[in-house]
């Protein structure tokens, strides 16, 4: 198998995603199916082909000028936090 | 400190640098919210900044503009194609769940800048890559028992993460390559160098090894944000891992924070997980394709850099190299000295300005550009010394009362009567006097004892209340004593 439990546990936990110990043998089994799948790309030989990073190659990235262009808005920002205090997004204490 | 003395060898300190600074724009990197420093919190975000479902983010052209600058002035290979990546991780104050930044192929690749080591000898110190990221939120941890607050005024400002070879042997040499590089920074304006404000910080790799051994395990400092903190941390640092291997132990790879209260560094709390940032290409952003002319263009048009300007302070103006290199490593220092000297002789302007300008200023704590009298003022008093109207002591004085009453320096001339005495017939008078009282002076004089000129010189300045110009006076009074 491509993928094993701990990897899909290490995943789980960067993604901040809880997964129940009876679902890890069957989403590792589902992924490494998933990642054979996509092996099969392997098989092309790429030796001379520069990475394509999106679909659009023929297109160039456009720019935008120096300028500020959107006032203050905090009040927008802010509405759809959960806890927010004198103008500041208020989250559970980081440090212990 | 450059050689680290152990109980049995003398062992060496290798140190890598990764300066993070603030490229100065006036809008974003990829959102049109203002980067302007000390705004109420969250004022100056936008819905791409917080990273709201369905924005996109498009690229300040100025943010390019100034990091390729930074490439050509420390002659770096410039990547007419570079890529943004994704660098994944999760906090508070990145709402994105992952930076922007340039992983395989960034903006800036190879360059080298010259710094004077330990050993006097000036060298080359190899820059690895400089590539563009967006700066993360600031997180507040002590405004509340039980909440961390959250400002993400900062959330997307254009910063540029310079890279050096581990090409550095010693505090101090990291110190002077810090310098530099502030310096090439502030002359080409593509960022102030604001250390306080965090505008420019390091993280700084420090290992030790016997010379000539394979490298060292490094240990990173995060984020020291002055040059004597620098110092400090990698002093310490250093020898904390010394003191590791001499007692048989090895030194863990790890991240660790330095302390200014204490002068130490300690560990950060481990987070394994941090490091698996899984970079891969922003699918939002196109590669950055350069066109050769446009950086041709930006190249052509750099401004003086500092080594440039250091030399003409020595070869043109005649600056000895110890105030050259003081006034062009510190910017605000060279652009309050250069317009005075133009054109008026550059020692006395420097040795003056030394004295009263950058005097005033430390003695005040304030910035040399808030002391209250502009160079061209002050080079209006300069002139009056040239002219034999004062002498230095004399306009030292005024100088202070130009700072306290904001009058130019003629009109305090005028009006305190502070004109120097050049006048032959009145400063005879006043030597004669003083020759008449001085029967014991004048015959120590006779029987070769030259240096009680200086005694006569003093007891006429007394009388003319500093006014008499000494020139003058020196040569009237060999005079009348022969």
């Amino acid at each position: 198998m491509l993928v094993d439990k701990s990897t899909v546990l290490h995943i789980a936990n960067l993604a901040k995603i809880e997964v129940p110990d009876g679902d890890l043998e069957n989403l590792a089994s589902e992924l490494s199916h998933i990642l054979g799948w996509v092996e099969q790309l392997n098989e092309v030989n790429t030796d001379d082909v520069i990475p394509m990073c999106s679909g659009v190659a023929s297109m160039q990235l456009r720019l935008r000028q120096d300028k500020i262009s959107e006032e203050n808005q905090q009040s927008d920002v802010l509405s759809n936090a959960p806890d927010s205090r004198d103008g500041f997004f208020a989250v559970p204490k980081v440090l212990e | 400190m450059s050689k680290l003395e152990g109980k049995t060898w003398t062992w060496e300190t290798v140190i890598g640098l990764e300066i993070h600074a603030q490229i100065t724009t006036k809008s974003k990197l990829f959102s049109g919210a203002s980067t302007k420093f000390g705004a109420l919190p969250n004022t100056q975000v936008t819905l791409v900044d917080v990273a709201m479902p369905g924005m996109l983010p498009v690229l300040n052209e100025m943010a390019v503009e100034q990091i390729v600058r930074t490439g050509l002035a420390i002659n770096a290979e410039i990547n007419l194609y570079s890529v943004f990546d994704r660098k994944n991780y999760f906090y508070p104050d990145l709402p994105q769940g992952y930076q922007i930044s340039q992983f395989s192929d960034p903006i800036v690749g190879k360059g080298e800048i010259e710094i004077k080591m330990d050993d006097g000898e000036k060298r080359g110190v190899g820059i690895t890559r400089i590539h563009l990221e967006q700066d993360a939120g600031k997180s507040i941890h002590d405004m509340d028992p039980s909440f961390t607050y959250v400002d993400l005024n900062r959330s997307g400002v254009p910063l540029m993460e310079i890279v050096s070879e581990p090409d550095l042997r010693s505090s101090a040499e990291a110190a002077a390559y810090v310098r530099k590089i502030r310096a090439i920074l502030q002359y080409i304006g593509s960022c102030d160098g604001n250390m306080e404000r965090g505008n420019l910080r390091c993280d700084v790799n420090v290992s030790v090894r016997r010379k000539g051994d394979p490298l060292g395990t490094r240990c990173e400092i995060k984020n020291v944000n002055s040059i004597r903190f620098l110092k400090q941390a990698i002093d310490y640092e250093a020898n904390r891992q010394l003191n590791i291997i001499e007692n048989g132990d090895k030194v863990t790879q790890e991240t660790r924070l330095f302390d200014s209260v204490t002068g130490k560094t300690r560990s950060m709390r481990s987070k394994e997980e941090a490091h698996d940032y899984r970079y891969f290409p922003d699918p939002d952003l196109l590669p950055l394709q350069l066109k050769k002319s446009y950086v041709d263009r930006l190249s052509a048009e750099l401004p003086e850099l500092p080594d440039q300007k250091l030399l003409r302070f020595v070869n043109e103006l005649g600056l000895s190299l110890d105030v050259a290199e003081e006034f062009v490593f510190e910017k605000e220092k060279a652009d309050y000295f250069e317009p005075i000297a133009t054109g008026r002789d550059a020692k006395l302007v420097a040795n003056m300005v030394r004295k009263d300008v950058f005097g005033y200023a430390n003695f005040h704590s304030i910035n040399i550009s808030d002391v209250p009298v502009t160079p061209q003022k002050y080079g209006e008093l300069i002139d009056l010394i040239v002219e034999g109207d004062i002498n230095n002591r004399i306009a030292s004085e005024i100088f202070i009362l130009m700072a306290k009453t904001g009058k130019d320096a003629e009109v305090i001339v005028q009006e305190k009567g502070l004109r120097q005495l050049s006048d032959t017939n009145e400063l005879e008078v006043v030597i004669e006097k003083v020759i008449e009282v001085s029967e014991k002076q004048v015959a120590q004089y006779k029987n070769g004892n030259q240096k009680i000129i200086g005694w006569f010189v003093g007891q006429i300045m007394q009388k003319t209340k500093g006014q008499a110009n000494p020139k003058v006076v020196n040569a009237l009074l060999r005079k009348k004593l022969n």
